[in-house]
């Protein structure tokens, strides 16, 4: 299978997940696409790796893995605390920074 | 005799200090305390001048170096005084003039609260005008200059409750402070020009420099001597300052300050020898001067200020002998000690008058005054007959001279200076015999007093008549009157003594040194035509003034009178020439700040506020339209990225 197909993939996701962080406004569903979007880069970085033959893109994909678990792991206290406070997962109902 | 300089100069400067510092607690004898410095000032003079009599010509000259005042590499400036017979002629002339004046003032301020601070001034202005003309150099004569500026401000304003003579004295620091800059420039120039600015050095080396540079320099040193001595065009100052006490008018604006600038130039006389156009600049100045002082002394009724308009002519009568060059700088000075005795006597004899006349000025409320001030009468008239040149009196001789060194510049200039000093000659002989006449002739014009006899001679209880009651003119007192007796006899005496033999000549002539002009006219003719101008302007003043009655009110008179009464328009000159054009050139100033600089200022500043009063709306607060900009710009970076990629 021609591995451009990957790339392709990878874009389509990247897409929803960009467009779904952009539309959505309860935060876990934006929070799940930017995951969406973290993965379709993972993916386009393994597809790289598997032209290119050799194994740079993999390795950052692991770190990239690391990164999003720990993401995962901050976000969604942040998100918890503000619908314990404001009793709303909006990410428009929390706009108070602002002039 | 070095060391004894200093003192001629440190008596009346501790004089002013103390009084000045003392407080109320000297109230009770200031005045004699300033008389008793003043007069030390003057026996030191007179010793300093008895030794330097005994002295050969060439080693008269005494130099004493007090301390370096500025001792910087390339620039050394010392307190260091100089004394030679130039200088002694006006050690003598401040110092005696100035203490009979201090004498005259015990009498004329005595109902004066301030009479001690008065006395103050009066010695703070003698320090000042020594070390004007005692300093070895021109940096030194400028401290002495600006200390005379000060003394006459706080001189002219000193009844400073008088709006107008708060004005008066403010007028004549700003008029003096334009001369100021023109002497400051002159010493920045010699500074350029020589590397120094010691009389020593600069004066013998003048003729190294070339002539424009002697022509500015001499043109800047004009400018000063206009502003101190009341030259056209800076002469507008000195009829205002008749608002000061009349010893003040007497001391400063007749006898010395005003004289400044005659000294000036006659000391610089080897910059103006080498700048023959600032030499015609000077005798320009000086007889406009002296015809247009002499038409305004015409036409004032204020006794006073006939007399300022007199002593403008004089002065340019001086200035344009000084101008002359080495034919007329004796002659110069001769006039100024000349002119120093008798227009003191005049004005001391005026502050007479006023003081008994209620300190009414105004001339035509006058008349017959000479049976009730016997003694103000003589040496008033001794005054006038000096002033007007009549045969033997002192200005007779100086003034004659100088008109016959106007007559000797030769050519047709010779002939217009000549012609110029003669018609002064005859006008200042009208307008004295006027004031003359006015004063003490004709009949009593002064208000409810035509018959003495049925007018109640009963002083009021303080001694002081109260302003607006009816004058009853009396001789004032002693102090006021031995002053006049003396400074009578130097108008009478002076010229003479002056005269005979060249005395003043022979001690002149080492540091002025004097060369004889060969006048196209004898030397008789000249003393003819002076004598007969006198008669013509007696005659002509006698016919109108003294022949037919004085009203007591002004009439309207010509256009010519009425210009001569608002000073020939000096002050509307100034004020449309030099107010007007600055205020408008100050609101055109302002306009162009608020509208321009400002407008720049706040222009930008509303710009940057209207840009981001605008960009503050996309800062919402909706983190979906912050992810919208990021996105964006990435899509925007990558797109570049791209693009500069495809072009490379």
């Amino acid at each position: 299978m021609n591995p451009v197909n990957y790339l392709y993939l990878s874009a389509l996701l990247f897409t929803i997940g960009a467009a779904g962080v952009l539309v959505r406004r309860n935060a876990i569903i934006v929070f799940m696409c930017v995951e969406l979007m973290l993965n379709a880069c993972n993916l386009a970085f393994v597809t790289f790796s598997r032209i290119h033959g050799n194994l740079d893109g993999q390795i950052i994909a692991f770190f990239t893995m690391v990164v999003a678990a720990a993401e995962v792991v901050v976000g969604l206290a942040i998100i918890l605390m503000i619908f314990r406070v404001r009793h709303s997962a909006s990410v428009d109902d929390a706009n108070l920074m602002k002039l | 005799m070095e060391n004894l300089i200093g003192v001629l100069v440190g008596a009346p400067l501790l004089g002013a200090l103390i009084l000045l510092v003392g407080g109320r607690a000297l109230d009770r004898l200031g005045h004699w305390l300033g008389i008793v410095f003043a007069t030390t000032s003057f026996a030191v003079g007179c010793v300093l001048f008895a030794d330097m009599v005994g002295k050969d010509a060439e080693e008269r000259a005494l130099h004493d170096h007090l301390f370096s005042w500025v001792p910087v590499e390339g620039f050394q400036a010392d307190v260091a005084f100089q004394l030679d017979q130039l200088s002694m002629t006006f050690v003598l002339l401040i110092t005696g003039v100035g203490t009979l004046i201090h004498f005259y003032s015990v009498g004329y301020m005595e109902h004066d609260e301030r009479r001690r601070r008065f006395f103050g001034y009066l010695n703070l202005f003698l320090a000042a005008m020594l070390v004007l003309v005692l300093a070895d150099n021109y940096l030194l004569l400028y401290v002495g200059w600006e200390g005379v500026g000060l003394a006459s401000y706080l001189l002219i304003g000193f009844w400073q409750h008088k709006p107008s003579a708060a004005t008066a004295a403010k007028k004549a620091f700003l008029v003096n402070r334009v001369g100021d800059v023109g002497l400051s420039i002159a010493i920045m120039l010699m500074f350029t020009t020589f590397g120094t600015f010691a009389f020593s050095e600069v004066l013998p080396d003048a003729g190294s420099a070339s002539e424009g540079q002697l022509t500015a320099i001499g043109l800047m040193l004009l400018l000063a001597a206009c502003g101190k001595s009341a030259q056209v065009p800076l002469q507008s100052w000195l009829g205002d300052a008749m608002e000061g006490p009349t010893p003040v008018s007497a001391l400063i604006h007749a006898a010395t300050m005003v004289t400044a600038g005659v000294y000036l130039i006659t000391r610089s006389g080897e910059i103006f020898n080498g700048a023959p156009a600032a030499q015609t600049a000077v005798v320009t100045v000086g007889a406009v001067t002296l015809v247009f002082g002499a038409i305004v002394g015409c036409a004032k009724d204020d006794i006073k200020k006939a007399l300022a308009g007199s002593t403008m002519s004089q002065i340019g009568y001086m200035i344009m002998a000084a101008g002359l060059g080495p034919i007329g700088y004796v002659f110069a000075i001769m006039h100024l000690v000349t002119h120093g005795f008798f227009k003191a006597g005049l004005f001391l004899g005026a502050g007479s008058v006023m003081h008994g006349m209620n300190d009414e000025v105004d001339m035509r409320k006058y008349g017959g005054l000479r049976k009730y001030m016997p003694i103000t009468f003589v040496t008033f008239g001794l005054g006038y007959l000096a002033i007007i040149g009549f045969p033997g009196l002192s200005g007779f001789f100086s003034k004659d001279k100088i008109i016959e060194a106007a007559f000797a510049k030769g050519g047709t200039e010779g002939w217009i200076l000549g012609s110029v000093a003669l018609l002064g000659a005859a006008i200042t002989a009208f307008y004295m015999t006027r004031v003359m006449l006015l004063t003490f002739f004709g009949e009593k014009r002064w208000a409810g007093a035509p018959d003495p006899q049925t007018t109640p001679d009963v002083e009021p209880a303080d001694g002081h008549p109260a302003v607006g009651a009816a004058p009853h003119p009396h001789e004032s007192p002693l102090s006021m009157t031995v002053p006049m007796i003396l400074l009578a006899f130097g108008s009478v005496f002076a010229g003479l003594l002056f005269t005979v033999n060249d005395t003043f000549l022979n001690w002149l002539e080492p540091v002025t040194h004097h060369e004889h002009g060969d006048s196209p006219i004898s030397a008789g003719v000249v003393t003819g035509c002076t004598v007969t101008a006198m008669v013509v302007g007696v005659t002509i003043a006698w016919l109108m003034y003294g022949r037919s009655p004085v009203p007591a009110v002004a009439p309207r008179g010509s256009l010519l009178t009425r210009a001569a009464r608002r000073d020939l328009l000096q002050d509307d000159f100034n004020h449309v020439a030099f107010v007007q054009t600055g205020s408008y050139l100050t609101r055109g100033l302002v306009y162009l700040d608020h509208k321009v600089v400002d407008g720049m200022a706040n222009g930008t500043a509303a710009f940057i506020g209207g840009v981001s009063s605008r960009m503050r709306r996309l800062q919402n607060g909706y983190a979906r339209s912050y992810a919208v900009s990021m996105f964006g710009g990435t899509a925007v970076l990558v797109a570049a990225t791209l693009l500069m990629r495809a072009v490379a």
